[in-house]
């Protein structure tokens, strides 16, 4: 049996009196890239945020592999999961952040091996020589010694994205990865981006990347206001956008 | 012309305390390694020490508590450390000191139930006990306050990648959050630390006979007050400059991967010595 990887139900998200997700519905395939595009403001960031349950959601359903978000669901009633389950479950979503958020006090190495050493108990060197790999991976062979402050945007972001890919995950969440980097940076993160995608990894990329989108994307989808405004294979999307809305912001982006 | 006023009044310092006979040197000597003022010595660091180990585990325990989502413990926090920073610890020292007035047996057990052990609060709580008690609960108040502090510093964003990898709430904390958190909190807890090797001196009131005490024992018999304050203020300070570096070296060690490193107390030392003699 193969489901969908993700399927948001009527997902409704608001921070106080401010609802920022109005009602998404979605789902992501196996194996599937999906860009998320939109303005800021639109909820894209916290509807990623709600996959690993980042946020909690105040109605709706959202499920990964077929198994709720942060509940669980007996006799037609949601109980929420013990703080260990979640952590448990989020062991097996990637994220990859804005601002990299790499921990500053441990090596480029460091950061890779931390979270399935501490997390998932595997052995030290099993984890060490694993992290070399996948840094090198990504380009980054000759800096596994090297704190966070000595790269530069484009080298933390990569750094980031072996970490997550460390604990060998089914699903990575990318939250406008390349956002906070200088232009000429940009490339390096997406080519690491690219590379991943063509290894069937399953992806939701919050990105104002159209090029990335139109290449690497199987889906575009675009969000506004806290809703899904249309979605379907990039080529349709932004070739021949059917909404106002949509025509509107890709004439701004493009 | 500020360093020659500098210079003359400091020499001028330095005459007044060298002719002046009322210091009497040779006495400051003399007792300098005196066994009992030794043994007060040993007394304070072991205070100062014990005292801090409670206030630091106390105070990171608090903290934790204070930013917990659950009222009813953060409230908990709340309230401890508005009563412990609320009342003078010379006043607390002396409550632990008469403990035994208020419960002359302490013991544990199930609340409104049977005792399962209990003693003699007055053989429980000694002198030094007391000393241990209030300077260490009362320092947790505090600490509590400096270790929120170097919590709340910590961008957000470091939680979320931690969780996002798996993490528990506690992992987080103590794998990611406080050894970055360690960075704001290790210089305010070394001037703790030092604070309280001074403060411990309280604990002369309650007769433990610490540094200050074992001296004002000795002056009491022979009246050399002066000297014998002297010889105190030379430990104290020769304890509080070994604490100075030694958190020097505590700061270095949690700001690796920090971009600026300023040179240390050993090294300026040096460089100042060097530039000294290269000067034309």
């Amino acid at each position: 049996m193969s489901g969908p990887m993700v399927k948001a139900e009527a997902v409704r998200k608001r921070f106080a009196r401010n609802e920022v997700l109005k009602g998404i519905t979605l789902e992501v395939q196996p194996g599937e890239v999906l860009c998320l595009l939109g303005p800021s403001g639109s909820g894209k960031s916290t509807f990623l945020r709600c996959i690993n349950h980042l946020e909690k959601i105040d109605s709706g359903r959202l499920s990964v592999d077929g198994e709720l978000v942060g509940y669980r669901e007996e006799g037609g009633k949601l109980h929420e999961l013990h703080e260990s389950e979640v952590a448990r479950k989020r062991a097996e979503i990637g994220m990859v952040f804005q601002h990299f958020n790499l921990f500053p006090h441990m090596t480029a190495r460091e950061n890779v091996t931390c979270a399935p050493v501490r997390v998932k108990g595997e052995p030290g060197d099993r984890a060490r020589a694993h992290a070399q790999e996948l840094l090198g991976r990504v380009g980054l062979e000759d800096k596994l010694d090297v704190y966070p402050s000595q790269l530069s945007g484009g080298q933390q972001q990569r750094v980031a994205i072996a970490r997550a890919l460390a604990m060998r995950p089914k699903l990575m969440l990318f939250d406008e990865p390349t956002s906070a980097l200088d232009p000429e940076l940009v490339g390096d993160v997406l080519a690491a981006m690219q590379q991943l995608a063509r290894e069937g990894m399953t992806m939701i990329v919050v990105t104002h990347e159209m090029g990335f989108a139109r290449e690497v994307a199987d889906t575009v989808t675009f969000m506004d206001d806290g809703l899904v405004v249309e979605s379907g294979p990039p080529g349709e999307v932004l070739g021949n956008p059917q909404h106002e809305r949509t025509r509107e912001f890709l004439s701004k982006v493009l | 012309m500020a360093a020659a006023i500098v210079l003359i009044v400091a020499l001028a310092l330095v005459r007044s305390v060298v002719d002046n006979p009322r210091f009497e040197w040779g006495v400051v000597g003399e007792y300098l390694f005196d066994g009992r003022i030794l043994h007060g010595l040993r007394v304070t660091i072991e205070l100062t020490a014990i005292a801090m180990g409670i206030g630091i585990v106390l105070g990171v325990l608090l903290a934790v508590m204070r930013l917990s989502p659950n009222w009813l413990v953060s409230g908990a926090s709340s309230f401890y450390i508005w009563f412990f920073r609320g009342t003078p610890v010379l006043v607390q020292l002396l409550f632990w000191y008469n403990i035994a007035a208020l419960y002359p047996k302490i013991g544990l057990g199930v609340p409104f139930g049977p005792s399962l052990v209990h003693a003699d609060a007055n053989t429980l709580i000694t002198p030094f006990a007391a000393a241990i008690l209030g300077l260490g609960l009362n320092e947790g108040a505090y600490m509590a306050e400096i270790v929120r502090a170097g919590i709340i510093s910590v961008d957000p964003g470091q939680a979320d990648a931690a969780q996002s990898l798996g993490m528990t709430r506690l992992q987080t904390m103590r794998r990611i959050v406080l050894p970055q958190a360690m960075r704001v909190i290790i210089p305010p807890t070394g001037n703790e630390t030092i604070s309280m090797l001074k403060t411990s001196s309280l604990a002369s009131v309650i007769v433990v006979t610490e540094l200050l005490y074992a001296g004002q024992l000795i002056y009491s018999v022979n009246f050399k007050t002066i000297p014998l304050l002297i010889t105190v203020s030379i430990w104290y300070i020769v304890c509080t400059s070994v604490l100075y570096v030694g958190q020097y070296y505590l700061e270095r060690y949690y700001g690796r991967g920090a971009r600026t490193r300023e040179a240390g107390p050993l090294e300026r030392i040096r460089k100042g010595l060097f530039s000294i003699r290269h000067q034309p």
